[in-house]
Parts: structure tokens; sequence; C-alpha cells
């Protein structure tokens, strides 16, 4: 049991990543990691909400009837991450101001959706938690990796504390502002599932089709 | 578990979700409002000192909120202070009494508080204002005034923004703009936040020599060497619309129906 509770809570981190492997959540990942603050309350934010989810879906499981299943579980995700902006905006204005529409897109995540439907419908409710945690971890992983990377050579700052002093401020470090752009997360996430993938080949998705040998047309 | 996909079932199981659901979402709601609003506050006032650069490291905002503000309110047909004098309402003689209380937006949907702009006036597309507005006077640390801090709003593209104004006592060169709530996209007319375009602001002047108001943001990169330079801002790249917004609505504020009658009141007189 100990090591069934460990392989839910610590397999998504890097042997079932959703960011990385399932490729769920990636626009909120190009969105808020331009600083590590974001990041953070990002993760906690999504760690939260799939978590709990994840449980009350799995506790009333048994009587969501099949036709309206995607809905319930919506409304429940919905409800949650509300709770969570309102808490937020009591007591992290700053932070949850510079998240704005983010928190509120936590109800499309695919990563919320995709645990409720292919864990907590078919689990009991303490691992369909765990596995929300977990996956919520995983997903932290690949965030606050990218968050660090872009932070520190897009800004020279980590959690907005100067590491590498920049030209603009008297240093010596020329920051890279692409990496402040959303597009730097997509080469960093595309890199880190090269990596991944080169260190655990089982990964690897196999080729959905190959291409034929080219072929002469026939002569009429 | 066919029984789940019954009807009944599935009728009950939907609106006990949605009644759960509601009383969760509405019980936070009403729970967190206090702090949020405490918040919401915290937040204008600093960008009212941030608008006029009074930020300090190490000093609370409600500190220097309340050493060198002074809060006045301004009748905008006038331009005259609401004082003891010409207070005449009951609505007025509260509003003196306490003018950090007074609500401007408030009033503006208030009637008899309130104005409804024609559509040629509203350049800003804000419909009504208050007949009343809440003004900042900043002192410096010998009692003078120095800046006047003016709340401005209009709409962008998909909000109305509502931000501060900070002049010079002349009443024509700008200490800084910030906008303080807004909805605009983030990335294009959220860079209304941009501190690197918000530094663009200081030093421009707001005013032609003839006194007519003249200052706009203009596509692409204001040239330093043109004789136009202090009466223009570079717009921001990819948002036109809420350029053109931020553009109509300090126009609109700076204008007769907005500051102007107050503003020439400063010019002539002094604070």
């Amino acid at each position: 049991m100990a090591s069934e509770t460990k392989k839910v809570l610590f397999g998504p981190v890097l042997d079932n990543n959703p960011i990385a492997l399932q490729i769920l959540g990636i626009c909120s990942a190009l969105a808020v990691t331009s600083n590590l603050n974001t990041t953070v309350t990002m993760c906690i934010a999504l760690t939260t909400v799939t978590a709990f989810s994840n449980f009350f879906i799995s506790c009333i499981r048994k009587h969501i009837p099949s036709s309206i299943r995607i809905i319930v579980q919506m409304a429940i995700i919905a409800s949650l991450v509300i709770v969570v902006d309102q808490f937020l905006k009591a007591y992290a204005y700053s932070i949850s101001k510079q998240l704005s529409v983010f928190v509120g897109l936590i109800i499309t995540n695919c990563i919320v959706m995709g645990r409720a439907e292919a864990y907590a419908m078919k689990n009991p409710p303490l691992p369909s938690f765990l596995d929300g945690v977990g996956n919520g971890l995983g997903y932290s992983a690949v965030l606050l990796s990218l968050g660090v990377v872009r932070e520190l050579f897009g800004a020279g700052k980590l959690f907005g504390i100067e590491i590498l002093p920049t030209v603009n401020e008297g240093g010596w470090y020329v920051p890279n502002g692409l990496l402040l752009l959303p597009p730097s997360a997509f080469f960093l996430i595309g890199l880190l599932i090269w990596a991944l993938r080169a260190a655990k080949p089982e990964q690897v998705e196999k080729s959905e089709f190959s291409l034929a040998p080219q072929s002469k047309a026939l002569a009429h | 578990m066919s029984s789940n996909d019954s009807t009944g079932k599935t009728l009950l199981v939907a609106s006990l979700l949605c009644i759960v659901c509601s009383i969760v979402v509405s019980t936070a709601a009403v729970a967190l409002k206090g702090d949020q609003v405490k918040n919401k506050l915290l937040d204008k006032n600093k960008n009212i000192l941030a608008a006029a650069g009074m930020l300090e490291e190490g000093k609370s905002v409600q500190e220097i909120f309340e050493q060198r503000l002074e809060v006045k309110l301004v009748n905008l047909d006038t331009g005259e202070y609401l004082t003891e004098e010409n207070a005449t309402e009951d609505w007025q003689k509260a509003a003196l009494k306490n003018p950090v209380a007074y609500d401007q937006r408030k009033a503006a949907k208030t009637p008899g508080q309130n104005e409804i702009l024609d559509g040629g006036e509203d350049i800003a597309s804000i419909k009504r204002q208050a007949k009343y507005a809440t003004i900042y006077l900043a002192k410096s640390e010998t009692g003078d005034v120095e800046t006047i801090i003016l709340p401005v709003h209009g709409y962008g593209l998909w909000s109305t923004l509502y931000g501060f104004l900070a002049l010079k006592t002349d009443a024509t060169t700008v200490v800084g703009l910030g906008f303080y709530e807004h909805g605009e996209t983030p990335g294009l007319g959220g860079e209304v936040d941009n501190p690197k375009w918000k530094s663009m602001w200081p030093g421009k002047q707001v005013f032609d020599e003839q006194g007519n108001v003249d200052i706009r943001l203009i596509k692409g990169s204001v040239d330093p060497s043109s004789p136009k330079a202090p009466h223009q801002v570079d717009g921001l790249a990819g948002a036109t619309l809420t350029s053109n917004g931020v553009t109509n609505l300090i126009q609109f504020w700076l204008g007769e129906n907005g500051f102007g009658p107050y503003l020439a009141k400063v010019k002539e007189q002094g604070v």
C-alpha cells in the first residue's frame, strides 16, 4: 500500500508528468512563469484545486449520472477555483492582480479535468486526493524549473531579488529579453521533454505512421 | 448503477450540486469581502502615491498618505473647492466632513450628484460623471503644496480604466500617471501598467501656450527633436484602441467638462 501511495503521489513528477508526458496545461505554463512569485502562487492554487476537485468528485462518483458527469465535474472545479480566487484577492492582492485571468483559467486547465475524468471517477476519495496532489506536484516541478530559468536569465533575478546584476542597473549581465516573453517557455518545455525522454526512453511515443518509401510514378 | 441515469436522479444530482456549490461560493465571497475591500483601498492609495512619485521604502502607504496628502472635493463646473460656505445639500456637508469617504464612482450614478454627458462631449465614453471630484494635494515636508493628483477614468478597448494623473502646481507639467484598475488585454493594452511606459510621462506638458489641452499618444515612438515632443507620448504597441482610450480620457479630464475650470483657476490664483 505504501508503495502504491508513493506511486500515486510521486509518479506524476517524473514518470507520468502531466506537462512533459501528457502535454496538458501548457497554456498556463507559458503565461505565469516569467517570474517566480506568480509561478509559486499558481502552483499552489492549481495543486489545491486538483486535489480537492478529485476528492469531492470521487466522494460522489457513485451518484453522478454519466449523462451530466462533465458538467458536474466542471461545476465542482469552477466553485473551487472561485473560492481560491477570492482567497488570493483577500490575502495576496498584488499577486492576484498579476495573475489576473489565469487563476480563473484554472477551470479550463486540462490537468484538473483530465484527472477528474481519468482517476477520480474510478477511485476512492483518498487515493484521488493524493493523485491530485501528485499531479499538482508534477505541474509545479515543470513550472518552477521554467520559472527559475526564465526569471534568472531573463531578468537576472530570483523571487525579485537580484542574482545577476544587469547592465541596466550598472552590472555586467545582459538579460535575454526573449525569456520574458511567452514563446520562450515553449522552447524550454521542448528542451525539457527532449531531456526527459532521452533519460527515460520508455516515454517516447510510438510513431503513429511511417512514411512509405518514395515510389516512382508509373508511366502510362 | 443504471438508476443513476434516470431523469429524476439526474435532476436531483444537478440541483443538489448547484445548491451546495452556490452556498460554498457565496460564503467565501461574503466572508472575505472585508479584507478584499481593504486591499483594494490600500492598492488605490498606493497608486495615488505612485503617480505622484511619493512612495518611500520602509514607510507604510497609510503613513505617507496621512502625513502628506490633503483630500479635497472640487466642483467640476466652476472649478471651486467644496467649502463650508458653498456646501448646501446634506450629501455635500457629509462629504465635506469626511472627504475620504466620498465615493466619486457612486456619485456618478446618483441622480442629483451627477451629470449626464452628451455624445459629443463624452470623448472618454463614461456617459455620466459626478459633479464633484475628489482630488489629492501632496505637500512637501515644509507644508507647501507640490503636486496635484487628479483621478481620471475612461473607456479603453474592453474596460473602463481608472487611474491618477499627477501634475505640478503650474497645472501643466506631468509628475506621473498610473492606472489602478482596468481589464485590458495582458501584454498588449495591459502594458499601461508597464513601468517603462509610465516613466515616459513625467515632464510632459499637457497644455499648449494658449492654454488648450495638448497631449496625445502617438503611433510609434516620439521623435525627441520634434517641437511637439513634450506633448506626445509613445503609443502602446499592438494596442491602438487602448492608446486612443488613454488619449481620450486624459483630454476629457483636462478639458472643459473635466478639471479644465479647476486647473485654469490654479494657474491664475495658485492652489
